[in-house]
């Protein structure tokens, strides 16, 4: 029985999850610090939690530059380049969030100190899924990710609104999580085991396996789970209630992050565990991501809050996504990664402009709030056109050299539609993007937009995602490179 | 004698599972579903399983049945739940007979795989239930087992943000 | 196997039969002179105010929350328990670990004031 606690002792690596190891230390101390100090401050608690995302940051750096891959605890983490790219996405949505967050939680009244812990255990359940390399870990790190947005959704307690969206997110949610599960176990219950690799391995060395129902049944019952949680049509309703509920720096993270996390654990199932079932995922996912893009950015056209409008746009998003992954080769896949990463950027700082423009009480994010903002407010202004740029997919902007990848993949991979019905998708964006702008500039203000302050953070939030769509979409090629070395 | 007991039991898990989902009043509705932990629990017994069965009525019977108890007089819906919404009856057994017919073709037809792996029902009577979840639990799924720690402490963090009266 | 648990289901047998004998032999036996006070819930207890159907304070809520939260928390030391000896210091620190983190947690809700009555 030695030699047990020997091999167990051997497979403890904890640079393998060193990032998310630090993240879960400061959340801890977070919620320490913040049951000691004074109710109400919690200024000081949102920098220390930027600490931990910076140091969080430097580790995941160490990772990079470090070319070997880290494996660890019984093949159920591993390192790799795949989960370090899909950290900075979490980490970059993490910092941004809460960098926007401080001010506008004194501002509706919940200066609620365990917000930033349970962000930081949220950013360390997605590093764990990005990372994960059996089904157990991935399921788990959904569930600490899903339980903190779930929470962080209905925070605000007296807003119905936000009541609905966390109890919404948490009943649909925890009904997903079901299927998900389920596909684990008829997965489990074919190949044996809960590795995505070996699952990989057992169903290549047994085709005959591969025409068990239990087979595709589990991979369309996993493929529902995460579809869910990605807000995929037709697995989307949730979607508009809990992003115009939920506070908007939430959102904001919801639809970067989180949404980040299931794209990447769904990816290295499909791509390890589930390989040979191409043809089968591949023409299910050619259809949702019609769907997807389609649904999404009709519904977007008729809303006139913005927040809402966001949401239906995220939707859209994600079967931008989704086009990559039907491709399944270099560029598409690399893709992906480059548009998650972009629409971090783009997204959040849209949601970063929209919670200056907002006044106490989730007031003024209607399309006519916006009347006239671009003269009032110039920097703002400009800044919000960029990432409704970016959003579009328009050039110099990060979203257009995510789109481009991502269709260039699928037109690479022979699905010619696919591109073409993306290109229409995107040009029917245009329309409720435009929108907004000329309500900025082409309305007389009805406001003068005089409750605007500029808090530090926000301005740093603003000023780091003006940079990243800018930098992503002038300068794609570094970027590129780094998304096409993180692909299997 | 097993067998006998294995149907007595079977027969009133059957039937408290029924009365769940028929009896009018909530309160009733939670005591049955106690009675069908309960009979679960003595199915795990009967499969050489005790851990799960300590599980079973530790943490269903015991704790989670008490929370059902508490937001049933939360809620405090009495017996007068209006009786809404009976074509969803039709729909639920439409979905069940599908899911019926699902595990009938899966074992039926579908070549349900080879696989046995080391542990096998001899070795679960040799070595015991409770070590072989153990081992597995404290050597190769040891990063699991911590991430749940985890997942507790972000439910106990949630559990006070929104049910606490002043936070 | 299944003889070990042969104590448990006579146990069983017995608290039901127990149960049962009660109520029949006294349905048989004793006399039925029902009047308002011996009818009340309580015969020699406290009057009654109101109904069992009041609705409940949320603090029963978050108190049976919690309860599940270090009930989990103490199911994962069964398997810990038969083991322990052969994982010595690697299982001692695992668990450890483990309750290091839960223990925040109960830190937390301690400091918090949510087992407090309020």
């Amino acid at each position: 029985m030695e030699n047990l606690v020997q091999a167990a002792l051997a497979n403890v690596n904890f640079s393998a999850i060193m990032p998310s190891l630090v993240l879960v230390c400061f959340g801890m101390a977070l919620l320490l610090i913040g049951v000691f100090s004074r109710r109400g401050r919690t200024t000081h608690i949102a920098w220390i939690s930027i600490i931990g995302l910076v140091i969080t940051g430097i580790y995941t750096y160490i990772d990079w530059v470090n070319p070997e891959t880290q494996f660890g605890f019984a093949g159920h983490v591993a390192q790799d380049n795949f989960a370090v790219f899909f950290n900075i996405i979490f980490i970059a949505a993490a910092g941004l969030t809460i960098l926007i967050s401080d001010d506008y939680l004194k501002r509706e009244g919940y200066p609620i100190s365990e917000y930033y812990a349970l962000i930081l255990f949220s950013t360390a359940g997605a590093m764990w899924m990005a990372s994960g390399t059996d089904l157990m870990t991935i399921f788990l790190g959904l569930e600490v990710l899903s339980i903190s947005l779930y929470v962080l959704a209905g925070m605000f307690r007296n807003d119905v609104r936000s009541n609905e969206a966390g109890l919404k997110y948490f009943l649909l949610g925890a009904f997903s999580t079901g299927f998900l599960l389920y596909g684990v176990a008829l997965l489990y219950g074919v190949a044996g085991t809960t590795n995505v690799a070996d699952i990989g391995m057992y169903l290549s060395a047994h085709k005959a396996a591969l025409g068990n129902p239990m087979t595709i049944a589990g991979m369309v019952l996993l493929s529902t789970g995460f579809m869910f949680k990605i807000a995929i049509v037709p697995f989307h309703m949730w979607t508009p209630d809990v992003y115009q509920g939920a506070p908007t720096p939430i959102t904001a993270f919801m639809s970067a992050g989180p949404k980040a996390a299931a794209i990447a654990a769904f990816l290295r199932i499909l791509m390890f565990g589930l390989p040979e079932l191409h043809a089968e995922w591949g023409a299910m996912l050619w259809l949702l991501a019609v769907l997807t893009m389609t649904v999404g950015n009709f519904i977007a056209i008729s809303q006139t809050n913005i927040k809402r409008m966001l949401a239906y746009s995220s939707i859209a998003h994600a079967g931008y996504a989704l086009v990559g992954l039907v491709a399944a080769n270099e560029v598409g896949l690399s893709g992906i990664l480059y548009y998650m990463l972009a629409y971090t950027f783009m997204n959040i700082g849209a949601f970063a402009v929209l919670i200056l423009a907002g006044k106490q009480g989730e007031e003024n994010l209607t399309l006519d709030g916006f009347a006239g903002f671009g003269y009032k407010r110039p920097f703002l202004g400009v800044a919000l056109c960029v990432f409704l740029f970016s959003l579009m997919g328009l050039p110099p902007t990060a979203g257009f050299a995510g789109k481009f990848y991502v269709f260039a993949g699928a037109v690479k991979a022979g699905y010619i539609w696919l591109a073409i019905i993306g290109v229409l998708n995107s040009a029917v964006s245009l329309y409720y993007y435009l929108r907004v702008m000329v309500y900025m500039y082409f309305r007389e203000p009805t406001e003068d937009y005089s409750w605007i302050s500029m808090p530090v953070g926000a301005v740093i939030s603003i000023v780091i995602a003006l940079f990243g769509v800018l930098y992503l979409g002038l300068l794609p090629d570094c970027v590129m490179e780094m998304a096409k070395m993180s692909i299997f | 004698m097993e067998i006998m007991y294995f149907y007595l039991l079977a027969a009133v898990a059957v039937a408290s599972g029924f009365m769940v989902v028929t009896c009018k009043s909530p309160v009733n509705n939670a005591i049955a579903l106690m009675m069908t932990f309960v009979c679960l629990a003595n199915f795990y017994v009967m499969l050489d399983a005790p851990f799960m069965a300590a599980i079973q009525i530790m943490v269903y019977a015991g704790a989670i049945l008490m929370l059902i108890i508490f937001t049933i007089m939360l809620l405090n819906l009495g017996t007068a739940v209006a009786r809404k919404g009976s074509h969803s009856v039709v729909w639920a057994t439409v979905l069940a007979l599908l899911i019926a017919m699902q595990g009938y073709f899966v074992i039926n037809r579908g070549e349900v795989s080879g696989i046995t792996g080391e542990i096998t029902g001899e070795m679960v009577k040799k070595v015991g239930h409770t070590e072989l979840i153990a081992k597995s639990l404290f050597t190769d799924f040891l990063l699991p087992f911590e991430i749940a720690s985890i997942l507790l402490l972000v439910a106990i963090v949630g559990a006070v943000i929104i049910a606490k009266k002043e936070v | 196997m299944l003889d070990n648990y042969l104590p448990i289901l006579v146990l069983v047998a017995i608290a039901f039969a127990f149960a049962a004998g009660s109520v029949v032999f006294s349905r048989l036996v004793g006399q039925k002179k029902p009047s308002v006070v011996k009818l009340a819930p309580y015969e020699c207890g406290m009057p009654l105010f109101g109904t069992a159907r009041d609705r409940f304070s949320i603090k029963f809520y978050i108190i049976a929350m919690l309860f599940i939260v270090f009930d989990i928390e103490v199911v994962f030391l069964y398997p810990w328990s038969v083991m322990f000896k052969r994982l010595g210091m690697f299982g001692f620190a695992e668990m450890g670990v483990f309750i290091v983190i839960l223990f925040v947690g109960y830190v937390y809700v301690w400091k918090k004031g949510a087992l407090e009555w309020e």
